[in-house]
């Protein structure tokens, strides 16, 4: 990690020196060498990274050069409305995706099923990027507003507050349908095979012979045994979230962790840059885990496995 | 005589138990009408990649200020009954208040769109120096054609779109063709060896797997230096977004051979003293091909919507470079967007080929077993 963001030549001061220049301020050779020593610019690679880990350890993760702010205050906020778009953005998933999935499944080749199925590939091909853009023209063109950002710009800077959370809850609905979209067609297309698989085993007919209603019938057993597989994609599912939250936030100008980490790499503002790749593989793994969570808990079959 | 087969096959049933594997697939891709299509769709993409500037109609780099933000000149087929392919004209007028030059449409004037004229110098297949484009209005440029408007510099849509196809369509392919190697190649030792190395793949594997994609993408590619030509920048990304890419094909491969390993032919192979070379190259590579195929057909599309998406935020491909995603960028801003809608357009074909690779990956994983049902 440490590796990457250090690989660019030059660092956070030459750019830096580079901005005041352009900017028409000038800076002498004295000045740059002070800061550099304050920032410990001027030490060896491994010194650096060997200072960068203990301050990990300690739970502390530097300071942002270009902010000049602790990077946990920077990215706190940040985080927690990532989370909750990518959250958000999974349910909505789950809620489209899995009752489509069923209907598909129980009127295989009917109008509806071939309309889904159009749906879904073109759900698949959009970049979501494209989506938010289009959605973000047209609401501009036709609506005469503007969809960007998660809060009204009286809420903006305002302190958490109940009004607040409804205000975010207002703006947040658009980028999670947006970054949830290629998700829902892709699983809504594994729930529609999964159930299909399941519709033609032998207790269906016998459930179906004992007089059980189709609706019931369907959702009480096989389309709990179709879940199956989808939990275990969560594991991979929910830190695609998390990146591809990068892109729609950079294009919807949402106050995620997204910009602000490209943000930090274009300026090589390299300690906030790394603590927010570090930050992105840990929801990973914990993204992994709450699959296997999920999965031992659902299939009784997975957790007898391990005793 | 009587024991001898008839060497022509006579019935359906005798074609197909006397044809090459590749036949039985070929024939079954065939009976799937939307994958066929998707086919010939990506042929024609290609065509343009092999190209670009045959297709062109203007130079994809130059500029006129005055020019920019023309609309969309609508190809007209017919001219009444009679097929001759013509457009409308486009007129510009300078807003007295804002100084700007303001392009509209003209339907009553139109501009006919001639065959094989001459243009800007290029040079053919990168061998060939000519000056034949296909289409074009009149060669003493007088008349203006711009089939997909111009961008905020004037520049021709139409001529950097299939410019941007060549670079978007090339690293789709050459980033799975890199995938494809490794993934082959890992996976195919760690299947078919076993034990410390598969041990060792398999942990890179989960390593690489756990990573975040996107963030991880994105410090690589800022991480090349800003000097670098358009070149070097262009493989640098391929080769970034096929290291991550290999792993769900080398994970397959194993899986692969990890089966094959135990199968008759296998060993009835070895038995007969085939070297492991060719027992890998002979026997076992050819039964799982057509599957990696259909595996990295449908790769494709994902590194080309991740491309697009890199360029777009501005850390993939790099300006005078063009790609879909370069292209895109002229997107970001709504103000834009709203004042030229057209600049859209580059998004719609980035959905046509991800969806035409799409249908065609699907039609070939059905056909790549052509002894399922």
């Amino acid at each position: 990690m440490f590796a990457i963001v250090q690989a660019p030549p030059g660092d956070f001061l030459t750019t830096y020196v580079a901005t005041l220049a352009s900017s028409g301020s000038s800076i002498n050779a004295e000045q740059v060498d002070a800061l550099r020593r304050e920032y410990g610019l001027d030490r060896p690679v491994w010194v650096q990274y060997l200072k960068w880990m203990e301050n990990l350890a300690k739970g502390n993760l530097g300071l942002s050069l270009e902010y000049q702010r602790p990077n946990a205050e920077l990215i706190g906020e940040r985080l927690v409305l990532t989370m909750v778009l990518a959250l958000l953005s999974f349910v909505f998933t789950w809620i489209v995706a899995i009752p489509a999935g069923i209907y598909s499944a129980m009127h295989p080749r009917s109008v509806v099923d071939y309309l889904l199925t159009v749906l879904n590939y073109v759900g698949v091909a959009t970049p979501n990027f494209m989506l938010a853009l289009v959605l973000m023209w047209g609401a501009f063109a036709y609506l005469g507003m503007s969809v960007t950002g998660l809060f009204s710009p009286d809420f903006v800077e305002a302190p958490w507050s109940l009004a607040r959370v409804l205000d975010l809850l207002k703006h947040v609905w658009l980028p999670a349908v947006v970054l949830g979209v290629a998700g829902t067609a892709r699983l809504t297309r594994v729930m529609r095979a999964n159930l299909l698989d399941e519709l033609n085993k032998p207790y269906v007919t016998t459930a179906r012979a004992k007089g059980l209603s189709e609706w019931r019938l369907v959702v009480r057993y096989p389309a709990r045994l179709a879940l199956n597989p989808l939990v275990s994609t969560i594991g991979w599912y929910l830190p695609a979230l998390f990146s591809g939250s990068l892109i729609v936030a950079t294009v919807m100008n949402l106050p995620n962790i997204g910009p602000l980490l490209l943000r930090a790499l274009i300026n090589q503002d390299m300690y906030l840059a790394g603590s927010i790749l570090l930050i992105y593989c840990f929801l990973t793994i914990v993204g992994t885990l709450i699959s296997d969570i999920l999965l031992a808990w659902l299939d009784p079959r997975i957790r007898l496995e391990e005793g | 005589m009587s024991v001898l087969a008839p060497a022509v096959p006579v019935t359906a049933e005798d074609r197909v138990s006397v044809a090459s594997n590749w036949q039985l697939v070929w024939w079954r891709f065939r009976k799937h009408r939307l994958a066929l299509v998707s086919a010939l769709v990506l042929l024609v993409l290609y065509v343009t990649v092999l190209c670009p500037d045959f297709f062109s109609t203007q130079d994809p780099e130059a500029t006129e200020a005055r020019l920019a933000f023309i609309p969309i000149q609508r190809l007209h087929v017919f001219d009444g009954l009679r097929p001759s392919p013509w457009v409308p004209d486009v007129a510009g007028k300078r807003n007295p208040t804002t100084l700007r030059m303001e392009w509209r449409v003209d339907e009553s004037r139109k501009i006919p769109v001639r065959f094989f004229v001459t243009g800007y110098p290029y040079r053919l297949l990168g061998v060939v120096s000519t000056r034949t484009h296909l289409l074009g209005a009149s060669a003493d440029g007088r008349e203006r054609l711009h089939l997909l408007g111009t961008d905020r510099l004037g520049r021709d849509q139409w001529s950097r779109l299939v410019h941007g196809t060549r670079t978007s369509m090339t690293i789709g392919l050459t980033a799975v063709t890199f995938s494809v190697i490794l993934g082959v190649l890992l996976g195919g030792i760690s299947g078919y060896y076993g034990g410390p190395a598969d041990a060792v793949i398999q942990r890179l594997i989960e390593l690489l797997q756990s990573l975040p994609t996107i963030p991880i993408w994105l410090a690589l590619t800022a991480a090349l230096p800003r000097d670098w030509s358009p070149q070097q920048v262009f493989f640098a990304i391929t080769v970034i977004l096929s290291l991550v890419g290999w792993t769900t094909l080398g994970r397959e491969v194993r899986g692969r051979f990890l089966a094959l390993r135990e199968e008759d032919f296998v060993l009835a192979a070895e038995l007969a003293g085939a070297s492991q070379r060719r027992i890998i190259v002979r026997h076992m590579v050819p039964t799982f091909l057509s599957h990696i195929i259909a595996t990295s057909t449908l790769a494709i599309p994902a590194m080309i919507i991740n491309e697009t998406s890199l360029s777009f935020l501005g850390l993939g491909i790099r300006p005078p470079a063009i790609s879909w995603g370069v292209l895109l960028q002229e997107a970001q801003n709504i103000q834009t967007v709203a004042l030229a809608p057209w600049l859209l357009v580059p998004g719609a074909v980035v959905i046509l080929s991800v969806l035409a690779f799409n249908l065609v990956g699907d039609g070939l994983r059905d056909a790549a077993d052509p002894y399922s049902q």
